[in-house]
């Protein structure tokens, strides 16, 4: 593109791709939003224009509803934050009957985050999903807060492609695994979420963490450990997308830390498909809108038709 | 309700009115315009390493020059960074955030501890009815002057140093106050308190709580307090108090 060429946004957009493909699904851009950070959309309407989204990534769904964790649940540290939420959601049937036809009122893509305590419970809510007018379902194997589920099946190779090849059997829908890094190799997980069926993988979920007010000498969390995200994490999640692009085919969803459009794109080239943007909300609630709004930029003044000429680029 | 903004606003004037008080006043415009007593403001900070916002509840608002006035203390690096603002200076902020208190009753007795005093600022200034204005410090007090323009203020101190020796349920029984609403902030062992005596004594009670938030707008649930019934959002005994606080009936939720 000449460099004249360059005005306003609209005129950008149409020399660009932004499209990437996952499982046979179109999404308009590369950019979706972290589990749990978006809630369900609703809140962030209010600032976001959802259909600009690539997809809408939801809060972890269960079979009932869930408690969550006692209080405090988060504690800012610096360049991040801990959180023990403890997947807190008001359980499948509330989501299918309110949050759905809320988030189909918008033209973007839906990624429903699947958690349970039992194999059978994960199960459960993919049957019930697989029946409803959602795109892909985000199995979350890495959640650290919650004692059963979640994190315990995440960390064990044969674990992790046993839960995938079941819920990959109830599914009726592609399913993304998603991966912890509290892990000692993240390409062993990875094959194996690969060897159990998964379309793709996302990672990475938060990291365990912990810590103390010095002044009331206790846990400032009354978990005691959550899962740190934000900024802090990025470099680590970065090595781990490179490190799980160079070991499975099947494409990634990258995430940990991105808070604007430089972010997102080193983990296009690390080898992402599609990118999360989560902690960020918190901060700015445009964020998302504006990493799609810079990767477009970035494309313009680099010259890239293509957004898949990024993917993996950096090997 | 109108939605939240976030933006760069000015510092008209950042001033310390008691040991780590501060009071800050902000050319909020169309931020002030859309606030009510009870409402916060989340300020963020500049150092990029804390990143989330503070929640800081508004304490009066002037919808005519469209600013807005908080008081805080410093008790961390972010208030801390507040307290370093000059005149001129640019904050960013989002707000007005939750909900805040609705304004009934023929008699209220408005009841604050410490830094929770001054959200009922603007609270005292826009009710219309007979009121009582009950403050409980630990030693020095502050703003209990503003008050006084809206209402008879009495005072608790722990050492007795001003008026009623002990905390602010120890003022209103000393002093006999009556009441059919109440509309409280404070320290959590205060507002437990308050919503024992509201209870005992038939009286509505508003309560208004904090806890610690990202979002700030209701999506990461960070925030949530136990409450009576199950919530129509959450589909549990919890609430948002980002949202559907941080004033909630004392009846509504668990302390
Ligand atoms: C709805 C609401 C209204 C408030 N109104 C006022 C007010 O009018 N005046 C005032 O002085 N303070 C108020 N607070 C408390 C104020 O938010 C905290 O004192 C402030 O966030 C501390 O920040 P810091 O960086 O100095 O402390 P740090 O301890 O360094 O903060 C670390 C993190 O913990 C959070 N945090 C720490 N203490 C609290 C707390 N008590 N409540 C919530 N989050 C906390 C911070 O926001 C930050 O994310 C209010 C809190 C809430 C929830
Ligand atoms: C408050 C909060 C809640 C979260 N809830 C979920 C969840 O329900 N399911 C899930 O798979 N991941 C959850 N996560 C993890 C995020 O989706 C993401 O993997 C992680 O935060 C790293 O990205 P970030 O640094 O951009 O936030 C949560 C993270 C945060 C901060
Ligand atoms: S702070 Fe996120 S829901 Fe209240």
């Amino acid at each position: 593109m000449k460099d004249n060429n360059i005005k306003g946004n609209n005129e950008i957009n149409k020399d660009i791709c932004m499209k990437v493909n996952i499982a046979g699904i179109e999404f308009k851009n590369p950019v979706t939003t972290a589990s749990g950070t978006f809630g369900s959309g609703m809140e962030y309407s209010d600032y976001v224009d959802l259909s600009r989204l690539g997809a809408v990534t939801t809060k972890g769904v269960s079979i009932t509803a869930w408690y969550g964790n006692p209080t405090p649940r988060i504690a800012e540290t610096y360049g991040g934050m801990l959180n023990a939420i403890g997947l807190q959601n008001p359980g499948v049937d509330v989501f299918i009957q309110r949050d759905l036809p809320f988030l189909k009122t918008y033209d973007t893509k839906i990624i429903v985050n699947v958690v349970g305590k039992t194999a059978k419970e994960y199960c459960q809510v993919v049957d019930r999903l697989s029946d409803c007018d959602v795109d892909m379902l985000e199995i979350n194997i890495s959640c650290p807060n919650v004692k059963e589920g979640g994190i315990a099946f995440g960390q064990d190779p044969k674990r992790v492609e046993e839960i995938t090849s079941l819920v990959k059997s109830h599914s009726r829908k592609p399913i993304i695994i998603k991966l912890s890094p509290n892990v000692t190799d993240i390409a062993t997980i990875a094959k194996a979420a690969e060897a159990g069926g998964a379309d793709a993988i996302s990672l990475i979920n938060t990291l365990t963490g912990m810590k103390i007010d010095i002044e009331r000498r206790t846990f400032l969390l009354a978990n005691k450990i959550g899962g740190l995200s934000g900024p802090a994490i990025k470099p680590i999640a970065v090595r781990m997308v490179y490190q799980a692009a160079n070991a499975v085919k099947i494409p990634i969803i990258g995430m940990g830390g991105i808070m604007e459009a430089c972010d997102a794109l080193e983990f296009i080239m690390a080898g992402a498909t599609m990118v999360a943007v989560g902690t960020a909300n918190f901060i700015n609630p445009r964020a998302t809108e504006e990493v799609i709004e810079g990767i477009e930029d970035y494309m313009v003044r680099n010259n890239i038709k293509d957004v898949n000429d990024l993917i993996a680029c950096v090997r | 309700m109108s939605v939240a903004i976030k933006k760069s606003i000015k510092v008209l004037q950042n001033i310390r009115i008691e040991e780590g008080v501060y009071d800050l006043r902000l050319e909020a415009g169309d931020m002030a315009m859309d606030a009510s007593p009870g409402q916060f403001i989340s300020l963020y900070c500049d150092d990029g390493g804390r990143l989330l916002p503070r929640p800081i509840s508004i304490c009066e608002i002037d919808k005519e020059t469209g600013n807005i006035r908080l008081v805080y203390r410093v008790v961390g690096n972010g208030t801390r960074e507040f307290a370093g603002l000059k005149q001129g200076e640019l904050i960013d902020c989002i707000g007005p955030l939750g909900k805040g208190f609705t304004l009934e009753g023929k008699k209220a007795l408005i009841i604050g501890g410490g830094i929770g005093i001054p959200p009922l600022l603007e609270l005292a200034k826009q009710l219309k009815c007979e009121k009582s204005i009950v403050l409980g410090f630990r030693d020095v007090t502050f703003l209990d002057k503003d008050f006084e323009s809206y209402g008879k203020v009495y005072i608790s101190t722990e050492d007795g140093s001003v008026g009623t020796k002990g905390n602010v349920i120890d003022a209103i029984k000393a002093n006999n106050l009556e009441a059919d609403i109440i509309y409280a902030c404070g320290p959590t062992p205060m507002l437990k308190g308050v919503k024992e005596y509201a209870g005992s004594n038939n009286i509505r009670a508003q309560l208004s709580l904090e806890e610690r938030m990202a979002c700030g707008i209701g999506a990461c649930l960070a925030c949530v307090c136990k409450s009576t019934e199950v919530d129509h959002h959450t589909n549990v005994n919890n609430k948002r108090i980002c949202k559907e606080g941080p004033v909630f009936y004392a009846d509504d939720i668990v302390l």
